[in-house]
């Protein structure tokens, strides 16, 4: 589309439903980053040590562990059995992700996922070509190759470069040259990639995305016979091959978004005018009969 | 077969090119991970581990660079390696002993605070860790050996008299004064860094070392004949005869001719030794 036959992304559903609730998910997603990210600040900054620790692991209120499932499958494939902190810390992130959907880590709480967002910000707001598209598979590659170099090389092999423990443990101990990095990930995104990193590189995202193939937690697009072609849920959605089978599937087919590769961040809600979308549960087939919608243009205004 | 009649299908010749390029790209993306990974494993010497630290190469698959035991540790003696800024792979705890040294605390904190066991739980008595070995790496600036009476490393060692003894001998330069030579003694030095930490000189004389490059390892057919002869009671080998013992002098059985051998010709009229005037 070159010619501008449409409202800047997001107007229409702002206009209707108002500001706040055409951007809920997004505020709330963004205190929800901070909200983890504060946990493990409070107590460098005002001793408050609820929570000590970085995301590969942590110990809450000097009792609860949590461990990243993924950070200690590699230490197990490198040949180290951790001692039975680690692993009930891993199998309670295990659980929790299984049941919420396993990428809710990657757009609710992972740090990078800001880093990335803004790139993709700029990325539009500049106008740029998507550029270089690698596979969406390419990450479950790359996660199978850091558990075959972890094993040969006896380490925890992703930790060298993860980005998203680097900045992590950069924002709560101190940063040294971790920036770089995280500079890295975003001028990737900006001009080599649209939604290069997170959509289809990360391995820390594939393992995620596994994790939560069966989870519970699944926005559904309950009322699509309202949508109107608008667009608008596939201009944000940061995986959007994940909607056209829910959105435009067979009368009959599942309304539910069951590719494991959506990240639950909830923009497809905030921005749909016409309220096609909610968050339900996987079991939760319903599917709203309307009346067909007027697609004569009303987003032409 | 017949597999040669079945016409090419260009889908599975998409997958097959596709499946070669991931693998490919991947295996150039592991060498270079499994290449920086390496870089990562050398361990700077003045990067000391934690107590109870895994051998290095365990210690990199176990530890998960969490930093609950730079948290835990009450004198905030360990830090969390940062991305090029230090010498150790990125994230895991290290100390520096002329910095802040361990102040071995009897509880361990940071072993206890470790969920993964790269700081290994078995270790339960302080005085037991191997964090490192002190090594008297300068002699010619060390004051005791210059033979003043410095003897701080000494005096603040936690295990002083076991880790660190001062050896005294003779002071050959003043002719009558001693030496107190600070001597570290590995089998009891727990690395902790508090000699090096305290060594008065602008620059440590006495250094903690990691035990790769403090010790050198005895060859394993080595026997120490004293240590073999104690430990039988005597000789091991039945009947074995005494030669004479040689001994420095000028000769070399001192007790058969105390001052030397008698030397085979004299000079006319050289004094005869042991004879006196």
């Amino acid at each position: 589309m070159t010619a501008r036959t449409h409202l800047p992304v997001g107007e229409e559903a702002i206009r209707l439903k108002g500001w706040w609730r055409a951007h809920r998910f997004l505020l709330l997603r963004r205190l929800s980053q901070a909200f983890f990210l504060g946990l493990f600040l409070l107590g460098p900054w005002f001793g408050l040590w609820w929570v000590a620790g970085t995301l590969a692991g942590s110990r809450s209120f000097g009792i609860l562990p949590l461990t990243d499932p993924m950070v200690l499958a590699q230490s197990l494939v490198a040949g180290h059995l951790p001692e039975l902190t680690a692993l009930i810390g891993a199998l309670i992130v295990l659980a929790a992700y299984a049941l919420i959907g396993g990428r809710v880590y990657c757009s609710w709480v992972c740090p990078i996922n800001p880093v990335t967002d803004a790139a993709h910000w700029l990325h539009a707001r500049l106008g740029l070509q998507k550029g270089w598209q690698p596979k969406r598979h390419t990450r479950l590659w790359l996660l199978a190759m850091v558990l075959v170099v972890s094993a040969l090389t006896g380490t925890i092999a992703w930790e060298v470069v993860n980005p998203i423990t680097m900045l992590h443990r950069g924002l709560v101990f101190g940063m040294g040259f971790a920036w770089a990095l995280v500079a890295l990930v975003f001028f990737f995104d900006l001009l080599v990639s649209r939604r290069g990193w997170c959509g289809h590189l990360c391995p820390v995202g594939a393992f995620y995305g596994l994790l939560g193939t069966h989870s519970l937690l699944r926005v559904s697009a309950t009322r699509r016979a309202a949508c109107d072609d608008c667009m608008e849920c596939f201009a944000v959605c940061p995986e959007n091959h994940v909607i056209a089978p829910a959105l435009r599937g067979a009368p009959g087919k599942t309304p539910l978004i069951l590719s494991p590769d959506c990240t639950n961040c909830g923009r497809c809600v905030d921005v749909c005018s016409v309220n096609v979308f909610e968050f339900t549960h996987r079991f939760d087939q319903h599917v709203e009969v309307l009346p067909p919608p007027d697609r004569s243009g009303t987003t032409a205004a | 077969m017949p597999a040669a009649a079945t016409p090419l299908s260009p889908q599975r010749r998409r997958f097959l090119m596709d499946t070669a390029r991931m693998a490919g790209g991947c295996a150039l993306a592991g060498g270079a991970l499994a290449w920086l990974g390496h870089e990562a494993r050398a361990l700077p010497a003045e990067a000391l581990r934690p107590p109870g630290a895994l051998p290095e190469a365990d210690f990199l698959a176990a530890c998960i660079r969490c930093g609950l035991c730079v948290r835990d540790c009450p004198y905030d003696t360990l830090a969390l390696a940062e991305l090029g800024e230090d010498g150790p792979a990125t994230g895991t705890p290290f100390f520096t002993a002329r910095e802040v040294p361990c102040e071995m605390c009897d509880d361990i904190p940071c072993v206890a605070a470790c969920p993964t066991a790269a700081l290994d739980p078995a270790l339960t008595d302080i005085d037991a860790a191997r964090m490192g070995s002190a090594v008297l790496v300068d002699q010619e600036n060390c004051l005791n050996f210059l033979g003043l009476r410095c003897d701080v490393c000494y005096r603040v060692c936690p295990v002083i008299d076991a880790a660190i003894t001062l050896e005294p001998s003779h002071n050959e330069r003043s002719g009558h004064h001693a030496i107190f030579a600070p001597t570290v003694h590995a089998e009891h030095c727990t690395g902790c860094g508090k000699c090096e930490k305290s060594c008065v000189l602008p620059e440590a004389a006495i250094k903690v070392l990691p035990l790769r490059l403090a010790r050198g390892a005895p060859a394993a057919h080595y026997r120490k004949g004293w240590e073999e002869m104690e430990e039988h009671g005597g000789p091991l080998v039945e009947g074995i005869i005494d030669l004479p013992d040689r001994l420095p002098g000028p000769g070399t059985d001192t007790r058969a001719a105390p001052g030397g051998f008698e030397p085979s010709f004299r000079l006319p009229g050289a004094p005869v030794p042991g004879a006196g005037e």
